[in-house]
């Protein structure tokens, strides 16, 4: 079990800085998320926690002890990458019990470990099984097994789920955080995929161009993105923009997009002259028989209960999702509503978004 | 664009039959999507209809003709695949143009230039029509394929999984587009996935097969409403439907002959109750909602919440069914009898 402490971490490839001043804290027993589109600093930022890289200013602390400049080796670390490289030539025992071989732990001991680590995948029944022909979610989980056995202080795991389909990654999500939740050891864990981190994360860090953005718990991050770039990537469909250029002043609790009045959570601070953006998600919008913001129903997608309408209008395309049971045709000219208390609005020269009440209930999420 | 009918196909691949007897119709102008999991007959069924295949009984009727013995190219039916295979060493006009310039086609080229710029629009391609394909994100790759496939006006579309393998947001858009592209033609498309989504968005009508059958055709309203069995209730809705054996859990209005209940969320009441029979086992955060997987009477049930709701694992709930779907021993519906 172990706490990670980031302080300053800096990683620069010659001109190019993959991590730039990355400061913060992972739990003992938490399992935390690194989020980002590729090139983002998540996995550098990993292989500096593993010591796999080795950071080009700050530090690294390990339950307290300093172990930026020490190698893999001896961290006490275990890695995990893509989840499906079996050697087909070893029954599942061996396949799970090979990293302690190489570590030279004693017979007995790998055979008492290789079945408590089964035991916890429930695939103690496959032991003497040869990993060809298992089904693909027990050789997901012997590959699994192979990850933990070495019972490390900490996990790191870069896109484990990356080769699987959607449906089976979810399954494995699922999977992946009750056994977290059995084992309890601190996980760090890097994807790009927005529905892996919601789903599994006790915090999500977003990270964009080396930096992270916003680092809290997934509802938070959902409900208080941030950045503009937090709100773009988390959500599906993702949230939408409405661009606008004006002055705000703090204590402000409404805006004006083309000539429409809409209510926002009071403004805390102000901006001269901004170009801005009003972000709303597809479940904050209605669609309402109201003068104001209107726009042509370019498209409407069934989902069971609920269905996604895409409307086009003056300020771009919006996503709205509500039920089914409300009857759209694509062509029909309607009215926008928002649910205003969970608007948010973004400096779009900045990113940043601006603070006000929606904020007010941070860290509480 | 055309009708086109499929009449009691049978295809075999040695001892397999991966199409039994199957009869479909695709009318004019409507979007079909044939949706199963892997090995269910889909991909056959369209190379069947596009003459990749040749049906070992039964017949293929495009337009009111007989196509069952033509080979591919007399078929009158443009092609999508999965993956865009689009000539690297063009450009993307002349992807886009390659099929009207076809040896036996001999489109004017005044009237090819329209066409491309008409169909690089519609996929909003346009800006990109000088650039070599090679020279494109795999999503504009993707819309060059679904352009290609577009400049023609063939009797029918056939696509097969055309969006999997780009990213989730593009798809997502995609799919979008995709819909409106085929109602502004009026294009008769048969389109091949396993995605849910993608049939649930974009079809005039599901056809859900199984093992080379047939077993439903409906609009995606009347499939995840009605569906005909436990089979085809799982194939949409997410999470997926629970099935669970009858008794496992209390349910109003359950049929004679009941074996075994299918709860969508929708049918799922869920009320916080320290001596509930039910446990939270993980709550799934997705942001708008949150999937809760439960544990009750030793099944496993997964639902959905809104947020506002705090449920933490470890705590417990009283369940209800209300008006769940019902199958019988085997697995097909019954009606819910009145509550």
């Amino acid at each position: 079990m172990a706490e990670i402490r980031l302080q300053n971490l800096q990683k620069r490839f010659g001109d190019f800085a993959a991590v730039r001043d990355s400061t913060f804290t992972i739990g003992d027993g938490e399992f935390f998320v690194l989020l980002g589109p590729s090139g983002c600093g998540k996995t550098t930022t990993l292989r500096m926690i593993a010591g796999l890289e080795f950071p080009t200013s700050g530090r690294i602390l390990l339950d307290d002890e300093d172990v930026s400049f020490r190698r893999a080796s001896q961290r006490d670390i275990g890695f995990v990458f893509q989840l499906f490289a079996l050697y087909p030539h070893m029954s599942v025992r061996r396949n799970i019990g090979f990293p302690l071989v190489c570590q030279g732990v004693r017979r007995r001991e790998i055979d008492e470990r290789v079945e408590e680590v089964a035991r916890l995948l429930r695939i103690e029944h496959l032991l003497e099984r040869s990993v060809n022909g298992l089904a693909g979610g027990d050789s997901q989980r012997v590959a699994l097994g192979r990850a933990i056995v070495r019972r490390a202080k900490a996990f790191m795991m870069d896109e484990p789920l990356g080769a699987l389909d959607a449906e089976f990654r979810h399954l494995m999500c699922v999977e992946l955080r009750a056994l977290h939740d059995r084992i309890g050891a601190t996980t760090v864990y890097v994807t790009h995929d927005q529905v892996e981190a919601m789903s599994m994360a006790d915090r999500i860090a977003v990270m964009n161009h080396g930096v992270v953005d916003q680092i809290a718990s997934p509802q938070e991050i959902y409900d208080r993105p941030r950045t503009m770039h937090v709100a773009g990537f988390i959500g599906s469909p993702a949230m939408n923009f409405l661009h606008f250029k004006g002055s705000l002043q703090p204590g402000q609790a409404s805006i004006r997009i083309n000539g429409d009045t809409l209510a926002v959570p009071a403004l805390r601070e102000g901006i001269e002259d901004g170009q801005l953006a009003l972000g709303v998600r597809p479940e904050h919008v209605c669609l309402l028989d109201r003068d104001g913001l209107r726009g042509e129903v370019f498209g409407a997608e069934y989902m069971g209960t609920m269905q996604v309408v895409t409307v086009s209008t003056d300020h771009g395309r919006v996503k709205a999702r509500i039920p089914a049971s409300i009857p759209v045709r694509i062509g029909d000219n309607v009215g926008l509503g928002f649910q205003h208390d969970a608007l948010a609005i973004f400096d779009t020269v900045s990113g940043r978004a601006l603070n006000s009440d929606l904020f007010a209930g941070a860290g509480h999420g | 664009m055309a009708e086109v009918f499929v009449d009691r196909v049978t295809k075999r691949f040695g001892a397999v039959e991966a199409i039994k007897d199957l009869s479909i119709a695709i009318p004019n102008g409507e979007f079909v999507v044939l949706l199963g999991p892997t090995g269910a007959g889909k991909t056959t069924l369209l190379r069947l209809v596009a003459g990749l295949e040749k049906p070992d009984g039964g017949a293929i009727v495009i337009g009111g003709r007989n196509a069952t013995h033509e080979p591919p190219a007399l078929r009158d039916v443009s092609f999508v695949f999965q993956q865009y295979s689009l000539y690297p060493h063009l450009s993307v006009y002349d992807n886009l143009a390659f099929p009207l310039r076809a040896p036996g086609r001999r489109v004017a080229e005044p009237e090819i230039r329209k066409r491309v710029r008409e169909v690089a629009e519609l996929t909003r391609i346009a800006h990109k029509l000088d650039n070599p394909a090679t020279r494109l994100s795999g999503g504009e790759m993707q819309r060059v394929a679904i352009g290609r496939a577009l400049v023609r006006r063939p009797s029918i579309y056939l696509m097969d999984e055309p969006l999997s393998s780009l990213d989730a947001k593009l798809r997502a858009d995609l799919r979008v587009e995709l819909k409106h592209i085929q109602a502004d033609l009026g294009a008769t498309i048969l389109y091949v996935t396993h995605d849910q989504t993608e049939a649930m968005t974009m079809a005039s009508r599901i056809g859900i097969l199984d093992r080379g059958r047939l077993v439903q055709i409906g609009t995606p309203h009347e499939i995840y409403e009605r569906p005909v069995s436990a089979y085809v209730a799982a194939r949409l809705g997410t999470p997926p439907i629970n099935l669970l054996p009858v008794g496992a859990v209390d349910a109003e209005g359950i049929p004679q002959g009941t074996m075994t209940i299918g709860a969508r969320t929708e049918h799922i009441e869920l009320v916080p109750d320290a001596n509930g029979p039910a446990e939270i086992a993980l709550v799934e955060h997705l942001g708008s909602e949150n999937h809760l997987h439960l544990q009750v009477n030793g099944h496993k049930l997964v639902t959905l919440t809104n947020p506002q709701q705090r449920w933490e694992p470890g705590s417990r709930a009283r369940v209800a069914l209300k008006r769940p779907l019902c199958f019988d021993a085997a697995g097909d519906s019954l009606a819910a009898a009145a509550a």
